[in-house]
């Protein structure tokens, strides 16, 4: 399989990056070029064969359902997870007007 | 004496600050100034002098009152610019974090301190940890101190993802550092610049606070000059903690103290698949040399077969940028970073434009291979099967642990390339992983250590791959090599 720039325009929007027509005829033969190197795990016989969830097996861990069992990572410090915002506002991230 | 402080390695530090011999403030003043006189090199993003000075003024204090002191106690080190530090600016060598302030430390960070170490700055690296010549960086290319025998000072590159690590520890600037291995990312960089270095088990370090790359991939690890170092700061990093859901839910052995050369009646795995056409001769050589220093130190060589090898890279090349797409998709301009918001833009030209602006071309590259792969219609075809390839890779391993107990081979398929000659083109930069990449996509442990130097005098790298949680036996491995290898050279100051 290979792409064309209508392909590479689409990725992009499903990727959220803005590329300009140049970009997109850059990125047409780089792109092909390693989805063409990656295209030889076709030929590797996979049937009956599972596909990698987890390379160590591990059990899936539950934390005590209360609110801040983790003082890092529980409720109370909206400053602290503003602090990096770049627009915030009255104590919420602030974004662009989405509706008209 | 504070001439030599720069020369000591972890274990040589922590053992003269302990006996008196000079104080940990000494120590940082050193590595401090070490820092500040190599700006040529580019290998720090931010430095942090105050950082390390006040970390061993409290390992000093806490000495003279009798204190225990941990097992990093008065050693300064680099922080690969991955982890998350808090009040000290963490970037990912990236634009779209340039100025990201973490309110939070990451746990391996956190246990370091805990340990009594302090830092010296963060480490520039590739951008988010995609690259393998450091090339990738906002911040700059990190320049090696290495230079070719008579090949004049074109500079070089010092391996990726962490460069900065490779490059500071092999300088001399800092003892030891932090480093992080998706795909190679501690092992190749060590293997370019002379040094040690062991990406654990997967699970053995916790993720927690490391800005994430490839999820299933991303481990952490010790750069140092040499295994017992490697050692005593893995012991520091690792351990559970509950934040990381895969953390490894197991007790951190005593690595350092179990440190043993003799490897009496170990089956050492010679892979066939990893013996390539038109493979590199001072690759070839100092892999032969390494099996003879083993088998010297006791072990028994065997040859054994990893079928699927050619298969690795191509499967890794999809499921790290899959992994990458839907990580990186969290830097949106809305909850940290860059904001880009071209006027009169609304949400989705503000995403569009943000990560267009902050995100570096290779990482736009992966995260657009990503996107790919794991988009409808073609997840199957492409992100299924090389998630059956690593199966495929994962079982290949487990059939050779039958045969043998540690594998050795090449860590890199070259000595070091020069900065801009493999730049242009992204599968040839890609296939200096070769080597490295199947043990990260079977989760095992694996280190570089020094093996010799190629005709032009450049470092080359011996990797040791081992079974899950047998840290200690590629470690032991590792320092059989090292006791035989007699590899003492280092790059002559020029910077």
């Amino acid at each position: 399989m290979s792409v064309d720039s209508a392909t590479v325009t689409k990725i992009a929007s499903l990727a959220r990056i803005a590329v300009s027509e140049a970009e997109v005829a850059a990125l047409v033969p780089e792109l092909n070029n390693i989805l063409g190197w990656v295209e030889q795990l076709g030929e590797v016989d996979v049937s009956g064969v599972e596909p990698m969830t987890a390379v160590i097996t591990n059990h899936l861990r539950l934390r005590d359902d209360v609110v801040g069992a983790d003082p890092l990572t529980g409720g109370g410090i909206r400053d602290r997870i503003l602090a990096n915002a770049p627009a915030p506002q009255h104590g919420f991230f602030g974004v662009p007007k989405v509706i008209e | 004496m504070m001439t030599t402080i720069t020369d000591l390695g972890i274990a040589a530090i922590r053992n003269g600050v302990r006996d008196g011999d000079f104080s940990a403030v000494e120590v940082a003043a050193a590595f401090n100034a070490a820092v500040d006189g190599a700006d040529a090199l580019n290998a720090f993003i931010v430095k942090t002098p105050d950082h390390a000075l006040s970390a061993a003024k409290a390992v000093d204090e806490a000495r003279a009152s009798g204190a225990t002191l941990g097992a990093m106690a008065g050693v300064p080190i680099g922080m690969k610019d991955l982890f998350a530090t808090q009040g000290v600016q963490t970037t990912a060598a990236s634009h779209i974090l340039e100025g990201f302030v973490p309110q939070y430390e990451s746990t391996v960070s956190a246990n370091l301190w805990a340990a009594g170490a302090g830092m010296l700055g963060k480490l520039n690296m590739d951008q988010f940890a995609m690259g393998s010549s450091n090339e990738t960086s906002f911040f700059g290319n990190v320049i090696s101190p290495w230079r070719r025998a008579g090949g004049g000072s074109a500079a070089l590159a010092p391996g990726g993802s962490s460069g900065g690590s490779a490059s500071a520890v092999s300088a001399r600037l800092c003892p030891a550092a932090t480093g992080t291995d998706t795909g190679g990312s501690i092992r190749q960089p060590a293997a370019f610049t002379g040094i040690s270095g062991i990406k654990p088990t997967y699970g053995r370090c916790s993720r927690w606070g490391v800005v994430a790359f490839a999820s299933s991939l991303d481990q952490a690890g010790p750069m140092a000059r040499d295994v017992r170092d490697c050692a005593i700061m893995l012991g520091a990093m690792a351990g559970f903690d509950a934040k990381d859901a895969t953390s490894l839910e197991l007790p951190v052995p005593a690595w350092e103290a179990g440190l043993s050369a003799d490897i009496k009646g170990k089956r050492v795995g010679i892979p066939r698949e990893y013996r390539v056409d038109g493979i590199d001769a001072d690759i070839a050589r100092v892999w032969d040399d390494g099996i003879a220093w083993l088998k010297d130190a006791g072990a028994e060589i065997v040859d054994i077969s990893l079928p699927h090898t050619k298969y690795a890279l191509p499967a890794y090349y999809i499921i790290a940028p899959a992994e990458a797409s839907s990580n990186l998709a969290r830097y949106d301009g809305v909850r940290y970073g860059l904001r880009d918001l071209p006027d009169g833009a609304g949400l989705q030209d503000m995403y569009a434009a943000t990560r267009a602006a902050g995100f570096g071309p290779e990482v736009k590259r992966r995260i657009m291979i990503g996107t790919y792969v794991l988009s409808a219609g073609f997840y199957d075809a492409y992100y299924t099967q090389a998630q059956k390839v690593r199966t495929l890779i994962a079982r290949d391993f487990e059939a050779a642990w039958a045969a043998c107990d540690i594998i050795l081979t090449p860590t890199a398929p070259s000595a070091a390339f020069g900065l801009g000659e493999k730049s242009t083109d992204p599968l040839s930069m890609y296939l200096n992983d070769v080597f490295a990449v199947p043990a990260s996509l079977a989760g095992l442990p694996a280190m570089s250590v020094p093996g010799g130097l190629s005709a032009e005098g450049l470092p080359l790298g011996l990797q040791i791959i081992g079974q899950a949680f047998d840290e200690q036996g590629v470690l032991n491995a590792g320092l059989a090599i090292e006791q035989r290898s007699g590899f003492t050279a280092r790059p002559e100051r020029w910077w």
